[in-house]
């Protein structure tokens, strides 16, 4: 778990202090990477590492059926705002199936699991109706990762149901167990075996009443296509028939998972599960969600980080017909019944701040090692002596990489509406830690967990970047004083500026070899951009690794990968330069360090596929290479660049990237999440930088921030390697860390000029 | 404040809104037309596209009360002709057929700037599609699996199909 990134989300957001003390916020502060130790995730998931496996309840409900069930699990709001208690009533007969983790089962073991009162901790539920429509209940969030598609699968073909028989009820907090949340790429090897543990055991369960009520043995019963039938096909009652009117309590042990060699619906590239709706215009994100009698937002903002509000006149604004002012402490917001004129009224609002002197773009390298944050821990990894080492070897280098703050501008920015209903405030928003959310409402308004709903419609993306809930919070303040739902939908450049940022960082490297290749001595140090893959992958026996946590001058957090971007450009780099040294091939000379059968058998497949050992670099062509792996992914890129040699710009021409993440549960979806990962890497690499002096963002619109475009988009092939006999890991981050290393090291290859920043700009190619 | 008729979809709305109110707003907001997304309100994105006279015009970045008068069409405006393809015309069909989408919020954009093009060019070459489309993003790196999608889509109406 040591490369688990997290960023702090145990101090809640104060909207109110937000505005005058920067440094209060939680994320600001840095992120906390020593608190992924103690995920909860990683304990209350209990996944396939973890010490012990989870067991399994099943039991069934004879609670009533209301009439419109249906209407309350559709992805648009419930029309009724549920509590648990209402909630097994909702579901009404059937099979529900629970999983719980098996100390707490055990522990617990007084508790009663008849009637409906239901385990606390449990991280999944499955519901078979009557009707025989599966329900899967899970804290994780669609944000386009296509995991809605591939957890059905996975329950879809432990159930032996048809793929279209399975509704997923997602990151609604009155109706999913609780979650840590969306990230770390955690969803596919956490929640994707719990829920096949449940479907197995709910299938294992419709066995044995088949077989008590033909008095036969389960054995010799077959579940296929949402039906069990006897084998010799005389007698068959479908899951429905056979759940109908049950009222029982059961729990089982550890089920056998299918392997992924038998696998017929998971591991096939179902397309994405509601994807007609996205077509269409249908579908929607939280930006579109509509309440009745619904107002609109808007929030007065400071004009710098940390900035000390002087005077304030809002008689302007409230003479505008329609609007309301709402302060609240440091809060200051407005309402209106339409959404431009909540726009123009806050735009009104005669504010002076005093915004004091601060650290910009301007020596931020130097001023992230100068400046370390709290206590300085060990090495992440220390073996051998890296000083005898580095002195007695024959090539040694030294170097210095940084990474630029850059944003995630998911392209839904923070949404969210707030309505509150007799002390019970329900919330629509775009986020990927719906209960984290819940925890920072709780908090603000004093309020229960039972007296606060969060609902996490599909949503416009978030790369790491809407793990907090600020929006969140604001809607429900701008409610409150309201009386009224309101929406509040950040700008473009309430984004760029008030959510928080991929850190910034300096990496120094001091790397040596023996004459033969073989890598010696391995000292790293990562100031501020993160821990996340900061371990070499090569094989070193003298090796010193260490994160100095920094004091971000800018509110920083997690993005997609986080720090293995960074690390892997810094390590990549390095390594390139090292065989360049030792004059050898940077193919040969990863491949010669690397013991990892996993990590070569990416390097190979992208090599080959490139056709690298055929291919030669010259002055307005280059290719580069690079490896690596984080999160139980292992990736590898070959890239081609063109560079116009008067301009000196890059174009990058081809990239071809290998990936190996274990079994592949579904192979269009994964493709498209490799591929998309290496079109925003480019972003990082080229041309993504955020410009900040004295509390203020230059470039916060994206006429002044330059994200990937069509005509940035090289021809890209994806290899992916499918290992049915190992379990599959999540994929929706590591992809995105060997492009920049491959475009720097094929920069380097043409040009002779080494680039150790990111973005590597052609004013960096001129100047280095 | 103006009091005007805007043709959307073939219906016509009774609007009253500012002067300045933005056509993207006046479709949101009061029209509940939200299969046009706001992504940047300076028209860099192309999220907010939508058809003015069938030519791909930034909703965000024209006042409502200059679109009167001219046909506008949104995403949930767009209705193949071709019984061929149910109700879906054969952008919306290449984008479902190519998974040409990750979290789908620039997608209707993106399906609005394709239909344009074709509607101009039912054969337009790789360098055609990019000029056409380079003002739309998408952060989630779908660009190959888009370009597929017109591609495809510009096949099957040379193969007789319209929009």
């Amino acid at each position: 778990m040591k490369s688990h990134e997290l960023d702090t989300p145990s101090k809640n957001e104060e909207s109110d202090r937000r505005f005058s003390d920067f440094e209060r916020t939680g994320v600001l502060k840095g992120h906390d990477f020593s608190r992924a130790a103690s995920d909860p995730e990683s304990t209350q998931a209990l996944t396939p590492e973890g010490c012990s496996r989870p067991s399994v309840g099943v039991f069934f409900t004879g609670a009533e059926r209301p009439n419109k069930m249906n209407e309350g699990f559709s992805p648009r709001p419930a029309p009724d705002q549920l509590d648990r208690r209402d909630f097994l009533k909702f579901l009404g007969g059937g099979l529900l199936v629970c999983l719980s983790p098996g100390m707490a089962w055990s522990q617990e073991s007084g508790r009663a699991f008849g009637g409906h009162e239901l385990p606390k901790d449990i991280s999944a539920w499955l519901h078979i109706d009557a009707d025989g429509r599966v329900k899967v209940f899970t804290g994780k969030v669609e944000v386009g990762q296509n995991i809605r598609t591939s957890l059905a699968q996975a329950v879809a073909e432990e159930l032996r149901v048809p793929f279209d028989s399975i509704d997923m009820i997602m990151g609604d907090t009155d109706l999913v167990p609780w979650d840590m949340g969306t990230f770390g790429s955690r969803t596919t090897p956490t929640m994707n075996p719990q829920l096949r543990n449940m479907a197995v055991a709910g299938r294992e369960m419709l066995l044995e009443m088949a077989a008590k009520r033909w008095n036969t043995d389960a054995a010799t019963l077959v579940a296929a296509s949402g039906k069990i039938t006897t084998s010799d096909g005389s007698k068959s009652l479908t899951y429905g028939e056979l759940t109908r009117g049950e009222d029982l309590v059961r729990s089982v042990g550890d089920p056998p998972l299918t392997p992924a060699t038998e696998w017929k619906i998971a591991g096939t590239p179902v397309p994405k599960a509601n994807g007609r709706d996205f077509v269409i215009g249908k579908h929607k994100f939280p930006s579109d969600i509509v309440r009745p009698e619904m107002i609109f937002g808007a929030v007065l903002r400071p004009e710098g980080f940390n900035a000390k509000l002087q005077t304030l006149d809002t008689s302007p604004a409230e003479q505008i017909p329609g609007v309301k002012v709402v302060r609240d402490g440091d809060f200051t917001g407005v309402v209106a019944h339409e959404a431009f004129t909540a726009q123009r009224a806050v735009a009104a609002i005669q504010a002076k701040w005093d915004v004091p002197q601060q650290q910009g773009n301007q020596g931020l390298f130097e001023y992230l090692k100068a400046n370390p944050e709290g206590r300085a821990g060990g090495p992440e990894h220390q073996t051998g002596s890296v000083d005898q080492a580095y002195s007695a070897a024959d090539v040694k280098l030294e170097s210095k990489y940084t990474v630029e703050y850059i944003a995630h501008t998911p392209l839904e920015p923070r949404a969210a509406v707030a309505e509150w209903n007799n002390g019970k405030l329900t919330v629509w928003t775009g986020t990927q830690r719906p209960f984290g959310v819940r925890d920072e409402l709780m908090e603000t308004f004093q309020l229960s967990p039972k007296q606060v709903r969060v609902i996490q419609p599909d949503m416009g993306s978030g790369y790491g970047g809407k793990h907090t809930g600020e929006a969140a919070i604001e809607a429900a303040r701008l409610a409150k004083a309201a009386g009224k739902p309101v929406k509040v939908v950040w700008t473009r450049q309430e984004e760029f500026t008030w959510a928080y940022l991929r850190p910034a960082g300096l990496i120094e490297i001091k790397a040596a070899a023996r004459r033969d290749g073989t890598l010696v001595s391995w000292e790293y140090h990562n100031y501020n951009s993160g821990p996340a893959a900061i371990g070499t992958p090569y094989e070193v026996a003298n090796q010193l690794i260490q994160y100095h946590p920094a004091k971000s001058p800018l509110r920083q957090g997690s993005y997609r990968g986080l720090a293995a971007t960074a690390n892997h450009f810094a390590r990549e780099s390095q390594m390139d330069e090292m065989a360049h040294a030792l004059n050898m091939d940077p193919l040969a000379f990863r491949l010669k360090n690397i013991s990892n059968p996993r990590l070569k058998a990416v390097l190979q497949a992208a090599a080959d596929k490139f056709g690298w050992n055929t291919s030669k670099s010259a002055p307005d062509r280059g290719m580069g290479i690079a490896c690596g792996t984080d999160k139980g992914g292992f990736v590898a890129a070959c890239a081609e660049v063109s560079i116009d040699t008067a301009t000196k710009k890059v174009k990058i021409g081809r990239v071809v990237q290998a990936w190996e993440s274990g079994a592949i549960v579904n192979p269009d979806g994964l493709r498209n999440q490799i591929q998309g990962a290496m079109v925003q890497a480019i972003g990082g690499a080229l041309f993504e930088r955020i410009l900040f002096a004295n509390g203020r963002i230059q470039n916060p619109l994206f006429s002044k921030y330059r994200v990937p475009r069509f005509s940035d988009t090289p021809q890209i092939e994806v290899v992916l390697l499918d290992r049915k006999d190992l379990p599959s890991a999540g994929a929706g981050e590591t992809g995105i860390v060997g492009l920049a290393p491959a475009v720097g090291n094929a920069i380097f290859a043409a040009t002779g000029t080494r680039l150790r920043h990111m973005p590597m700009t052609p004013d960096n190619v001129v100047r280095a | 404040m103006s009091e005007f008729v805007l043709n959307v979809n073939g219906k016509n709305y009774k609007v009253s809104a500012p002067d300045e109110e933005t056509l993207l707003s006046v479709l949101r907001n009061r029209l509940d037309l939200t299969g046009t997304k706001y992504g940047c309100g300076e028209g860099q994105c192309g999220a907010c596209t939508v058809l003015m006279d069938e030519t791909a015009t930034r909703s965000c970045s024209i006042p409502a009360v200059a679109a009167k008068g001219t046909k506008i069409t949104t995403i949930e405006g767009l209705e193949s002709t071709d019984p061929r393809n149910g109700k879906l015309t054969p952008v919306q069909q290449a984008f479902l057929d190519e998974g040409a989408f990750q979290c789908g919020y620039c997608t209707s954009g993106m399906i609005m700037s394709a239909t344009a093009l074709l509607h101009d060019n039912h054969k337009p070459s790789e360098q055609q599609i990019l000029a056409a489309m380079n003002g739309n993003i998408c952060r989630c790196g779908t660009y190959p699996r888009i370009l597929e999608a017109i591609k495809r889509a510009s096949s099957q109406m040379a193969n007789g199909g319209a929009r």
